[in-house]
């Protein structure tokens, strides 16, 4: 095998890592990314090392950045007294594209798992309480995915509060927006129907 | 080799993009793993929620292999979620049973109890109910203990001590200056309502230890699930 040979191979197995990308795939994506050399495979080389140089976790949320700070810590139209509790970045990313949020973040990084054998003190539950304390937080609003774990942790960041005076909320659980009732599971129908409202 | 059973979820692990590895027990088979095909999607998902009554029907090409599941939803217990001591201690029953019981070896007995105290969990006044189960599983295990008699004096009555080292009843009496040694004996261990969270904590406290000194140590290095201990932790602060 050539050296070049071996490049391409090397790269083809390291793109079939990525979640979504299988060997087959990864093999049609570097093809691609080889025939569309200069329109595509350089500027992506050149931002991912840009963002392999300068991607860290905000000191103050956990979001992923570029800076220290992320943009949304630092937006001081965003100090509205509400912090929204995700699980992941990506679950931040998607409150974010709701674009229905205007407060501020706490990443977790995971949740208390007890087959993972994750506690409290390996999730930024004590940061969380200490910026309640410092930020002047009105409203936490704990948006954990509604499993087990996410479930688990959010009666624990809500007991960890208490006595804090800071309103602790959660998401809604309930019929999604163009769900049809008679594909949804009886959890959810059974959570609908205790969070339902006036109509 | 193919059987189909009902089951109650211990334990989901993603495996791959969309696959999930779950860990069910059922009536015939005990604590039984096997892949489900697309496990992790949105169909699926919320369906393979740990504590979710399942009906599930396993193939494999040999009986050895880890198989294949497909799982229907009976029971989804998201219900229980709402309350944070019934999730602690749906939690706990579903950790220590992914932790306790051997692969593919059935308790029908364990398992119409553990149906019984989620179906229980619905009400106040479960934990007591939890703390039958405890001892029942310590019992299926073979680590039962003995609170019949006491293990000195032979007496039935006035037993307040529980041997550590026998897991044997011992009386007042019997104790004489080893009290201090023994582990407590709340009434609510030999089935009488508990009076109140702490008298169940005591109680907790007393199978905790044959739970952490006899079963985990025959099972290895691992100790007991952290869930058991936030949900005993919950007990007790409740109890203050």
């Amino acid at each position: 095998m050539s050296d070049a040979t071996r490049e391409i191979e090397a790269l083809i197995e390291l793109m079939a890592r990525l979640p979504g990308l299988g060997p087959r795939s990864a093999r049609r994506a570097v093809l691609h990314l080889i025939k569309r050399r200069g329109q595509v495979m350089a500027p992506l080389a050149e931002a991912m090392a840009g963002v392999a140089r300068n991607a860290r976790e905000c000191a103050v949320c956990g979001n992923i950045a570029t800076s220290d700070i992320c943009d949304i810590c630092s937006d001081e139209r965003r100090a509205t007294g509400e912090i929204c509790v995700v699980e992941d970045v990506a679950d931040l990313w998607a409150m974010e594209r709701g674009q229905s949020f205007r407060g501020r973040y706490h990443v977790l990084g995971g949740t208390l798992s007890a087959l993972d054998a994750v506690g409290p003190d390996e999730l930024g539950i004590p940061r969380l309480a200490a910026r309640v304390a410092q930020e002047g937080t009105r409203e936490v609003i704990l948006a954990l995915n509604a499993t087990v774990d996410g479930q688990t942790t959010a009666h624990y960041i809500a007991e960890a509060l208490e006595g804090t005076g800071v309103a602790v909320t959660s998401l809604a659980q309930g019929v999604p927006i163009g769900g049809e009732l008679d594909y949804l599971d009886d959890g959810t129908i059974s959570a609908a129907l205790r969070a339902r409202k006036r109509f | 080799m193919d059987w189909r059973d009902e089951a109650l979820l211990l334990s989901v692990r993603p495996h791959g993009e969309s696959a999930a590895i779950i860990e069910v027990f059922t009536p015939s088979k005990g604590r039984h793993a096997g892949v489900v095909r697309g496990g992790a999607s949105r169909r699926l998902a919320p369906v393979l929620q740990p504590g979710s009554q399942l009906s599930v029907a396993w193939s494999a090409r040999l009986e050895e292999h880890l198989g294949h599941f497909i799982a229907e939803p009976v029971l989804s217990r998201s219900f229980l979620w709402q309350d944070r001591l019934a999730l602690a201690g749906l939690s706990a029953t579903l950790a220590l049973l992914a932790f306790a019981l051997p692969e593919r070896d059935p308790h029908p007995t364990l398992y119409a109890a553990t149906q019984a105290l989620l179906t229980s969990m619905e009400v106040e006044g479960w934990p007591a109910d939890y703390l039958q189960w405890e001892l029942l599983l310590l019992e299926e295990l073979g680590f039962g203990l003995d609170l019949s008699a006491c293990a000195v004096t032979g007496d039935s009555d006035d037993l307040a001590y529980v041997s550590p080292k026998s897991g044997r009843a011992v009386s007042r009496r019997g104790a004489g200056e080893w009290a201090s040694r023994l582990l407590p004996l709340p009434p609510c261990l030999l089935g009488e309502t508990p009076t109140d969270e702490a008298e169940l904590a005591d109680a907790l406290a007393t199978t905790g230890f044959f739970l952490e000194d006899r079963l985990a140590r025959e099972l290895g290095p691992a100790p007991i699930p952290e869930a058991r201990r936030r949900f005993i932790d919950l007990l007790q602060r409740r109890a203050k």
